[in-house]
């Protein structure tokens, strides 16, 4: 097996007495696609925030490519990238300006070509030159994918990418990150409430409970370890039974 | 630092202000309002046979400089409300982008629009009320260095408050600045300051400057002490409060706050 591109060990993060992530540790392969599930307060977003190192953990340690995100940031982070519905980009520039300014951020070459090329990817051309305001919220998650996808990252942090989008576009993209994991070797951590969308996309899920992880494994294994009959259920059991593990 | 990453951030706000009428006349409006009132105010002083000579070049001359001070200090404060109003940071600091880039950053910004305002000022107040600022002589330039520094340092400052304590302290970005006016003895000499101020007055920078613009226009005299006082003391400011910045900004880390920002 190869180097995991993420290796999370014990990560723990309190606010205070709350716990919002306790103590979990899991690897990510190259070309996997990792789902996380669990009900809203779970840990999963707070997961991601640390692994983009927007919030530091009180314990435990994240590794990316072999190094520690606390002491190697800078160089970890131009291999990542992140899209989710609850963020936006600057609302007075238009779809391009915001593409240009993170290309850059990014360090990325060829700027237009990249740009032209997402832009066609995932059927931009007719925002193109749109000011962000204007966008559907459907729109805007297709510019925030847009700008995690044409950074070209070894890993994508994805949290409910498809929320806010109808199915064409749902469908478009997903077959753009396989697509992208194919050609790219392009680890996806992803979190969705949508279950056939879950079964679909991941290779792997864990599964977040009050922070804890309480079921891993493929959708089929957690399936037919908890004796329900698919990960709905598997959902609804956990989230209302408070269960702890399967 | 990569000038690539600082370029980037940069050209964000540059879009923003070559499309938005109200940001250009937060830029131009004020600036020239201020210009206007105080204009007049100083040609009233002087047909009054007010002793003060040359009451245009002290007001007019005080004015101009302070606002340096106050635009240096909005260039950084107002960069950081634009990224917390767009949801933007987590775009910013999700990427390689360091502290110390996003800072050089919102500091280019800061000298591009004292030289936008502080154009206009000059120029607006030649062709008004023939005052040219220039008559101060060279010493405008090591003036003008240090109140950017010193609006860094308020600027970076009021930053810090408003990233530890989210919106409720966006208004600081418009007032914090006011808060080192009386004491920065813009309009009137330190003299006249209650001594316990004098003694504050004399730790503030801008104070030393505008002493020493004063000392220029009577005396005719180089503020060299004047001058020393202010670099040295921003210099020591600017350091700590950049060193404040990183402080703060890891302390958001830990407790979640830059994820929260603006919400």
């Amino acid at each position: 097996m190869s180097q995991p591109v993420v290796e999370v060990h014990n990560l723990t993060k309190r606010f205070d007495s709350f716990c919002a992530v306790d103590d979990i540790s899991f690897e990510m392969q190259p070309g996997e696609i990792l789902g996380v599930l669990g009900p809203n307060g779970a840990g999963k977003t707070t997961t991601i925030h640390m692994l983009l190192g927007l919030i530091t953990p009180t314990a435990g340690s994240i590794r990316m490519f072999g190094m520690d995100l606390a002491t190697h940031r800078e160089t970890i982070l131009r291999d990542v990238n992140f899209s989710s519905t609850y963020i936006s980009m600057p609302f007075s520039l238009t779809v391009e300006e915001n593409l240009k300014v993170i290309a850059r951020l990014y360090s990325l070459s060829n700027i237009p070509s990249k740009i032209d090329a997402i832009i066609e990817q995932l059927d931009m051309q007719e925002i193109r030159k749109k000011l962000t305001r204007k966008l559907s919220s459907g729109q805007m998650s297709r510019l925030t994918l847009a700008k995690a996808m044409m950074t070209e990252p070894k890993v994508l942090l994805l949290d409910e990418p498809t929320a806010s989008l109808d199915p064409d576009i749902t469908n478009k993209i997903k077959s753009v990150l396989k697509e992208y994991r194919e050609s790219k070797n392009l680890s996806i951590l992803y979190t969705s409430h949508n279950m056939r969308e879950m079964e679909e996309m991941s290779d792997r899920i864990i599964f977040l409970q009050r922070g804890k992880i309480v079921a891993e494994g493929t959708a089929q294994d957690i399936v037919s370890r908890s004796g329900e009959k698919d990960l709905e259920d598997v959902f609804l059991k956990i989230a209302r039974e408070g269960r702890e593990s399967l | 630092m990569n000038v690539g990453r600082i370029g980037g951030l940069l050209s964000r706000h540059l879009y923003l202000y070559q499309r938005s009428v109200a940001r250009l006349l937060e830029i131009f409006y004020w600036p020239f309002l201020d210009l206007v009132v105080w204009g007049f105010i100083t040609i009233y002083l002087e047909k009054q046979g007010n002793s003060l000579h040359g009451a245009v070049t002290f007001f007019l001359g005080a004015l101009i400089l302070w606002d340096v001070l106050f635009r240096a200090q909005q260039g950084i404060a107002l960069s950081f409300l634009e990224e917390m109003w767009a949801r933007n940071l987590m775009n910013l600091f999700a990427s390689p982008l360091t502290v110390g880039e996003y800072l050089v950053a919102t500091m280019v910004m800061s000298i591009l629009k004292v030289m936008a305002v502080g154009g206009l000022m000059m120029v607006f107040a030649l062709l008004v009320y023939s005052y040219d600022i220039f008559a101060i002589g060279l010493t405008l330039i090591p003036f003008i260095l240090n109140l950017i520094l010193s609006g860094w340092i308020i600027g970076v400052l009021t930053t810090s408050i408003i990233m530890r304590f989210g919106q409720q302290a966006e208004v600081l970005a418009w007032g914090m600045v006011f808060l080192f006016q009386p004491i920065s003895c813009v309009f009137y000499p330190l003299e006249v300051l209650p001594s316990v101020l004098q003694e504050v007055a004399w730790m503030v920078p801008p104070a030393h400057i505008f002493e020493g613009m004063r000392q220029v226009l009577l005396n005719d005299e180089f503020p060299g002490l004047h001058l020393m006082w202010a670099t040295g003391l921003n210099a020591v400011y600017l350091v700590g409060m950049v060193l404040w910045f990183y402080h703060t900004f890891k302390i958001c880390k830990e407790r979640g706050m830059l994820v929260r920002v603006g919400e």
